[in-house]
């Protein structure tokens, strides 16, 4: 696919990008292009008309109050929200160049990992918490396994940590570890894309800054979208910022502008801490 | 803190609370401990080699054993088993994840039903369906019976421990791309199978020492019986018989039958227990 001008983009959806000339890019392919978005629980509507591209190995994340849909519009990334009844969705989302919604959902959550706030590893070993959406591919053979779960824990900066008890439970070792196992897990499957829903919220700042730096290791590997609650985490690992309010995307830029010169108030109320 | 926090009266509720909960904790123990030691007392004399390895000696000569029944017993739980698990094992799965609105409430509604059928009538259906066709009392009937009084107990421990399983890891395995029942069964079962099986052994320890249902199916028998399809001696119903009769001899083994069979399940829900326990530390770390 061509490169694309990401003015260009913006304006054909409507996305409020500043044009910053210094840094005026040329982009690789959009990594999703929404356009038109609602999302529905029912009749509360928890996303309104929502326009914007996810550009391709980039960090973007999102930040606003709570209840604004970051979590929603993360989840129907890669679709987690068709698992609850009763929800909706209208408009277009394209992952590259398809729709979304052509893929099989299980096709689609290989393409686009997750990972949850809360770190949620399996009942199960450590070894078998990364292996476990590698045993799912029939194409992956038995002897890659262990190859590429070690792979994965170094690139989640666990191995070291967990290498000489791979195969206790993942229950036992601590909050930051089990979320970098959850990274790994995520990884190991090698995702084009990772959704991330803040997932230091329930961390020290030690294991927050652990995950942060792999985050900008990562970064080549596959594009991150991640929700934070945090300005400066947005601020230290974002290429681009979205703020999101009452379900609306309210600005959408790169981060230097996002946070020295937001262009709009609601923008500059929210991370100058005025509410939310 | 002040020295005198917490206040006086809390600590006083404290100790009395605690008194009173320890007491009732004895004194459910001490009825256990009492029907063992009283069965242990009334049968020890009748409790040796032979109670476990021969067959009830004729009427009037001393001696013999119960090993038909505590083999028939064992019989009746086997064929048991493998009808009510499957069943119950199934029936919860589907429960917990499948079933929504309408069917999941039937299914409900007529389990709870079938849990509060008396024994004696669940017997009485078997007679009528196993026991009347076939002309004759056997393993079968009494295996049939006991199973079906399994499933209701089976099905719901299965769906409550499934259920108990969080959200968070059903998630887990569908963003990993697994599909709803990969997830079911390589995540959601395994991290629930410790209470699972725990919920098994209990129910079969329960239907264990049941009475009424054997006697319209597997009757009793004086003798060994080969075969699924002869009528089988078995704890309960030995218990019942000798009880009832004439004989002191009878009486003593009666209470050792009583013993052997208690003591069995008491190992069960040991087992149970420890399983479950170790289910819980593996999942904590
Ligand atoms: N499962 C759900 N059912 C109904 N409403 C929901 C559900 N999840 C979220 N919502 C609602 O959707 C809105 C957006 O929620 P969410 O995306 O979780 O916000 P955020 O992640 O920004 O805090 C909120 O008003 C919330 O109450
Ligand atoms: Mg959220």
């Amino acid at each position: 696919m061509k490169p694309f001008d990401l003015r260009q983009l913006s304006k054909a959806h409507e996305v409020r990008f500043a044009v910053d000339v210094e840094t005026d890019e040329k982009l690789p392919w959009p990594q999703f292009t929404v356009a038109d978005l609602n999302f529905f629980y029912g009749a509360h509507q928890a996303l309104k008309g929502i326009n914007l591209i996810v550009p391709n190995k980039r960090v973007m994340a999102f930040i606003g109050p709570s209840g604004c849909g970051k979590t929603t519009l993360l989840r129907t990334f890669n679709r987690m929200n068709e698992t609850i009844p009763g929800t909706r969705v209208e408009g277009s989302i394209r992952l590259g160049d398809k729709d979304l919604f052509s893929f099989p959902a299980t096709t689609l959550r290989r393409v686009v990992g997750m990972v949850f706030q809360k770190p949620s590893p399996f009942p199960k070993s450590i070894f078998d918490n990364v292996a476990y959406g590698l045993r799912l591919d029939p194409a992956i053979r038995r002897n890659e396994v262990a190859d590429k779960v070690e792979q994965s824990l170094r690139r989640a900066a666990l191995w070291d940590e967990v290498k000489d008890k791979l195969h206790q439970s993942a229950n036992g070792i601590s909050g930051g570890q089990q979320q970098r196992l959850c990274i790994a897990r995520a990884l190991a499957v090698e995702p084009e894309v990772l959704l991330l829903d803040e997932p230091c919220s329930a961390l020290d700042p030690l294991s927050t800054a652990k995950i942060e730096d792999l985050l900008f290791e990562i970064k080549d590997l596959c594009t991150i979208v991640i929700v934070t609650h945090n300005m400066l985490q947005a601020a230290r690992v974002a290429d681009y910022v979205g703020f999101f309010l009452n379900g609306e995307l309210i600005e959408l830029n790169r981060a230097k502008q996002i946070f020295q010169n937001p262009e709009m108030q609601q923008t500059q109320d929210y991370i100058t801490g005025r509410f939310g | 803190m002040s020295a005198s926090y917490p206040p006086f009266s809390r600590k006083i509720t404290n100790i009395v609370m605690l008194t009173l909960t320890g007491l009732c904790t004895l004194l459910v123990l001490s009825v256990l401990l009492t029907i063992l030691g009283y069965l242990l007392w009334k049968g020890a004399s009748s409790l040796n080699v032979d109670f476990f390895t021969k067959i009830p000696a004729p009427v009037g000569q001393s001696g013999g054993g119960v090993k038909n029944a505590i083999v028939g017993t064992l019989k009746l739980l086997a064929l048991a088993s493998a009808i009510g698990v499957p069943i119950g094992l199934l029936g919860g799965i589907y429960l917990s994840e499948f079933a929504g609105g309408w069917s999941a409430f039937t299914i409900r509604y007529t389990t709870d039903l079938l849990n509060g059928v008396p024994s004696v009538v669940m017997g009485i259906f078997v007679y009528t369906l196993v026991v009347l066709p076939m002309h004759h009392f056997s393993t079968l009937a009494g295996g049939i019976a006991l199973g079906i009084m399994m499933i209701p107990i089976a099905l719901r421990s299965t769906e409550d421990f499934l259920r108990a399983v969080p959200r968070s890891l059903r998630e887990g395995g569908l963003a990993l791309g697994a599909s709803k029942s990969e997830t079911i069964f390589t995540i959601v079962i395994p991290a629930a199978i410790y209470g699972i099986i725990t919920g098994i052994l209990l129910d079969i320890a329960r239907v264990a020492g049941e009475t009424a249902p054997l006697l319209f199916t597997a009757f009793g028998n004086l003798f060994d019986s080969p075969g699924w399809m002869q009528p089988t001696a078995s704890l309960p119903v030995v218990i019942y018989n000798y009880a009832i009769s004439p004989y002191d001899a009878w009486h003593r083994q009666a209470w050792a039958a009583g013993f052997v069979l208690l003591s069995g399940l008491l190992v069960v829900s040991i087992i149970s227990r420890l399983i479950l326990a170790r289910g819980k530390k593996l999942s904590h770390g």
